[in-house]
Parts: structure tokens; sequence; C-alpha cells
């Protein structure tokens, strides 16, 4: 035993230290990181309570007080967001979505659940459309709902919806594979017909699978600025993603500028973000595993 | 004699071939049946659609008047007459090939930093992903208010370090690199998909690096990288496929300008079919699009053989 090799209460101390440091490291970049993440949407919150003096002022107010929650109101009634709302809402993200979820779990059982000729060739070209750039359809599009006279109606863009939508018979398709085929055997002994089958043992257990469906297809109408911007050209048909762009353009050309043009704009945009963020406080998780059942099957 | 293999021959085909071709049959009209909207909806709007587009990219066609065949008319302006499809090329090859790795690299660094072992990853998860599910209408306002030049917050926190504000969205220099910052800010979904594939990396390997003496970096560059190469690449595609039809950012927050910097090749499609009633054009403008968008994941692919490491070997 050499006392000079004795070394190990050091490299004890010396180790902790840097493994201190490197964890301290670790939550200085991510809490810096989390802070620029959040400060756009605290920016957001704080300057839709701003009053007029409030806006301007340098350095910026963070925290306005009192906060002039009236912004809310004068902006949401300055233009008719109600109809906005209504139409975002019934006329379009509700029957797209239950159009998407219908007809994409037809499909989807069609594609994974019966064995036909000719199944496998129907698939791939149902798969390949998927890389077609919408912008090759966008324009015959527009033609023939012209010619149906649909344009200025919700039409072109709940119709389509009703036939399914190929990302999520993907989607579905892989869900049902995964149930026992047994299952369908038994209840085809038992004399229940295709759809009974669909609608009793399929659909119940591949709930994770049409929760994502739904979800993302809510979120896809939501949030879609480009179909209602093409389709719909009368105010009173905007969508709330059109609707707030409407109001920036009425609220921040340099004539109609207000002081509480950004007050009023950040108040529109909070409230429009406010149901994102209830569905993801409630369905975090199937947002998390939608995405990366899409992303790594997809 | 004749009766009886007549009968030998006929007996068997009845009760084999037909009840299998019944039953093939009949699970061929079950099939068609309910892949039948997908089959309309195919021929209605897709294939109707791309035959008809393919038309008019041959025509000039304003929608007053029928279109008039003007054979390659279209895509000879395109290519050789439009001074402007040039700066759109090269503003969205930069936005592509600029912007897509490192939204990528964004994603795949916070993903990592997010593996390590943390207290509140869940939140921190939460609080990275959510940009990427506001509406892209609202991200683009707060961001035309964050980096305005007078009002903004950023250039309020510039102004008051004494230094001259930055023009971020009306500079034609730093529009397009402020976009792809807001990109990179907003890349949670290629972030998700990368900390599932880095929780899915055996422990193991790391183990035995350990063992073996390697250090972090080491562990992060020999293991890390080529585990998650496969899905990097997916990312890296999905990221350019995007890049080439992004439309609603650019055209809320600079609508294409300052002086054309942000004209990205969806903008101007837009453009050229809603705005300037040439739908012919569109249409040929499309159709050069989606070549590209071929062509570059194609050559995306066949790069990716020299970096990407697939676990499951050559099968």
């Amino acid at each position: 035993m050499n006392p000079f090799q004795y070394t190990e209460p050091q490299a004890q101390r010396k180790v902790p230290a840097m493994q201190r440091f490197l964890s301290f490291l670790k939550y200085a970049i991510l809490l810096a990181l989390g802070a620029s993440y959040l400060l756009p949407f605290y920016w957001m919150v704080s300057s839709a309570l701003k009053n007029e003096n409030q806006v301007f002022v340098v350095p910026p107010v963070l925290a306005p007080f009192p906060p002039r929650w009236m912004n809310f109101v004068e902006s949401w009634t300055s233009l008719p967001f109600n109809t906005f709302l209504f139409n975002t809402l019934i006329k379009y993200a509700l029957p797209v979505t239950l159009g998407t979820l219908f007809s994409s779990a037809l499909v989807a059982y069609g594609f994974g659940r019966v064995k036909w000729r000719g199944r496998n060739i129907f698939f791939a070209i149902c798969l390949s459309t998927m890389m077609v750039p919408f912008q090759v359809t966008m324009v015959p599009l527009f033609v023939i709902f012209r010619q149906l006279h649909w344009i200025n109606t919700y039409l072109p863009l709940v119709v389509p919806a009703f036939f399914g939508n190929p990302y999520f018979i993907f989607l579905l398709r892989q869900f049902f594979r995964s149930i026992p085929q047994e299952l369908s055997d038994a209840a085809r002994i038992d004399g229940s017909s295709e759809l009974g089958i669909l609608f009793r043992i399929i659909l119940p257990l591949a709930r994770p699978a049409l929760t994502v469906t739904a979800l993302f297809t809510f979120m896809g109408a939501w949030n879609d600025y480009l179909g209602p911007l093409i389709y719909l050209q009368k105010p009173a048909q905007y969508t709330l993603a059109v609707g707030i762009d409407f109001l920036r353009q009425a609220m921040t050309t340099k004539t109609t500028h207000t002081a509480l043009s950004y007050p009023y704009l950040m108040a529109v945009s909070a409230v429009v973000t406010l149901p994102i963020v209830v569905l993801f406080f409630f369905a975090q998780r199937t947002f998390i595993e939608g995405i990366t059942l899409t992303g790594l099957k997809g | 004699m004749a009766v009886t293999t007549a009968k030998k021959q006929k007996i068997p085909r009845v009760a084999n071939t037909t009840r299998m071709t019944r039953m093939e049959r009949r699970n061929f009209w079950i099939g068609l049946a309910f892949i039948s909207p997908w089959l309309v909806g195919f021929l209605l709007w897709m294939l109707f659609p791309l035959v008809s587009s393919m038309y008019y990219s041959f025509t000039r066609y304003d929608l007053l008047r029928p279109p008039a065949f003007i054979g390659l008319a279209n895509f000879n302006e395109i290519f050789a007459h439009d001074p402007t499809f040039g700066t759109v090329a090269s503003n969205t090859l930069y936005y592509v090939l600029i912007g897509g790795p490192l939204s990528v690299v964004a994603a795949f660094l916070l993903a990592n930093l997010l593996n390590l072992k943390i207290k509140g990853r869940s939140v921190f998860r939460a609080i990275f992903f959510f940009p990427a599910i506001v509406p892209a209408v609202v991200i683009a306002m707060i961001w035309s208010y964050l980096l305005n030049t007078q009002y903004g917050l950023i250039n309020g926190a510039i102004e008051a370090l004494g230094m001259p504000a930055i023009r971020f969205l009306s500079q034609p220099s730093l529009a397009k690199p402020s976009l792809i910052m807001i990109n990179m800010w907003a890349s949670g979904t290629a972030m998700v998909i990368f900390l599932a594939t880095l929780q899915d990396v055996p422990r193991e390997y790391y183990e035995a690096a350990t063992v073996d003496g390697a250090n972090a970096w080491s562990k992060f560059w020999n293991i890390t990288i080529p585990m998650s190469s496969p899905i990097i690449l997916y990312n890296l595609v999905m990221a350019f496929i995007w890049g080439f039809q992004d439309f609603t950012l650019p055209q809320l927050l600079t609508g294409g300008g300052p002086n054309q910097a942000t004209l990205f090749y969806s903008l101007y499609l837009y453009l050229n079919a809603f705005v300037y009633l040439r739908m012919g054009k569109a249409a040929a403008l499309a159709w050069i699009l989606f070549a590209i968008i071929v062509i570059f994941t194609l050559i995306t692919f066949r790069l990716s053989g020299r970096w990407v490491y697939y676990g499951g070997g050559d099968d």
C-alpha cells in the first residue's frame, strides 16, 4: 500500500463537482430554451392585455397593469368573429372530421381486413397519391368546383373529406391489421356481416388510431389557411384563420393603424390558440403517439 | 365408361373451382365496396384533376375564356423568358437547402437534450412541441409583432442595449434567415419523432461503450447518430418536401417581400393562379414543382446510402 497512491477521496470529490457543473449546464440550457419557447406566447397574452399607453413604451411592458380585458371583447366584435368561429367549427372542422373518420375507416377495412384480388394494386395507388403535391391538383380542382358553383361555399373544403384521406387510410389500415384475425373469423361464423364486424369489433378496438385521426383532422381544419383563402371570398364566410389575417389587414396598414391594433390582434390570436392549448392539455399523449405512429410508419 | 368419366371430371370442378371462385368473387366485391369511397374520390379529385392539370399546362387559361392550346409556350416562358422564375427558384432552393437541414438539426439536438436524465422531461417536451400545433396564422401574427422594427419586443430589447434596430422581416438579406429561424423554433414534430427513436436505441450499446472508455461525444457520434440515421433521413426528406410547398408562414409574414426576397415557389404559383389568373402557367409551374420534388427525394435517398445505417441489415 503506497500512501502516495491513495487519491480516491480527491477523485471522488472531483467527479461530483464536474457532474454537478454538467447537470447545472444541462438545466441552464433547458431553461433558457424553454423560456425562448414560452416567451412568444407570453408576449401574445401580455400584449393582448395592454392599453394604449403600454404598447409603445421602451423598454416594453411585460406585465401590463391594470390588464385591459376589454381588448378581448372589442377585438372579437370588431369583425364578426362569432360567425368565423361558427364557420370554422360547424361548417368546416366538424364535417371534415366526421367525413374523414367514417370514409377512411371504411376504406382502411377494405384494404386491411378483406382479402381480395387486386387489393395490393389499389393500395399502392392510394399510397402513391400521397406524394402528389397539392399544388398539382389545386388549379383543376378550383376549375371543377367553380363549374359546380361551389365557390364561396364550404363544399370544396368538406366534400372531398368524405372520400377518404390516404394518410389516415394508411394509419387505420396498419392499426386494423394488428387486430387478431380470429376475432373476425369468430364473428363471421356467428353470421355477422363485414360491416357488422367493422363497427362492432374493429372500430371499438381501434379507438387510439381513430382518436389520432379525429384529432389531426380537426387540427388541420382549425389551422387551415390556404384552403379557405382559395375558396372563400366573402368575409361572412371566413374561418378564424382567414379572419385573423383579415383583422390584421384592417388594423395594421398605415392609415388604419391605432395604438390598440396589436393588442387586438394578439387578443384574437390568443382566443384562437386557447382551444389548441386545452386539446393539447387533455390529449398530449395522443398527439405524441399520433406523430410517432404516422411519422415513423408514414 | 364415358358417362362415368364425365361425371368424375364434372363433380370435382363444380365442387372446387366454382365454390372458390364464388368466394373470391364475393370477397372481391366486398373489398371493392369498402374502398369505393376512396376509389370514387381518387377518380374525381385526383386522376381527373391530374389529367386536366397536365392539359392546362399546355394552354392559356384565364377562367373567363375556354383554355386555348399553346403547346410548350408556358414552359418556354417559365424557363427562358420569366425573370421572376430565377429569383423564385433561388429563393426556394435557399429556403429548402439551408432551412430544411437546419430545422432537422435543431429538432435532433432538442430531442437529444430531452433524452438526457432530466427532471420534468414531459413538461419540457410539451413546451418544445407546442409551437408545432399552434395555427400557422397565429405563429405568423406573434412573430411579425415580436420582430417588428418599431414596436417589437426583440427590437425593443436591442434598442434598450443601445444598438440600432434590426429589420428582421423588411430587409431582403434578413427575411429568409428570419423565416428559417421561426421554422427551426417550430420543428416540434420532428423532435417528437426523434425522441421516440432515441428511446428505442438499446441501452446496452451505451453501457458497452462506457465500459470501453468512450466519452459522451464519441457515444453521440458513434452510437446515437448511426442509430437515428434512418429517421434523420426521413425527417430530412419530409423537411425538403414540406419546404418546397410552404405557403402560410411566408405569405403572412412577408407576403413574398421585401423586394421578392421571400417569393417562394408556392407563393409564386398562388399568385399566377389566383391573382394573375394564369391557370395554364400555374399548372405548368405545379408540374415542374412535382418533378423537382421527385428528383430531390431520389437524390436524397441515393446519397443516403453513404451515411444511413439500417440496423436490420440488407434484407
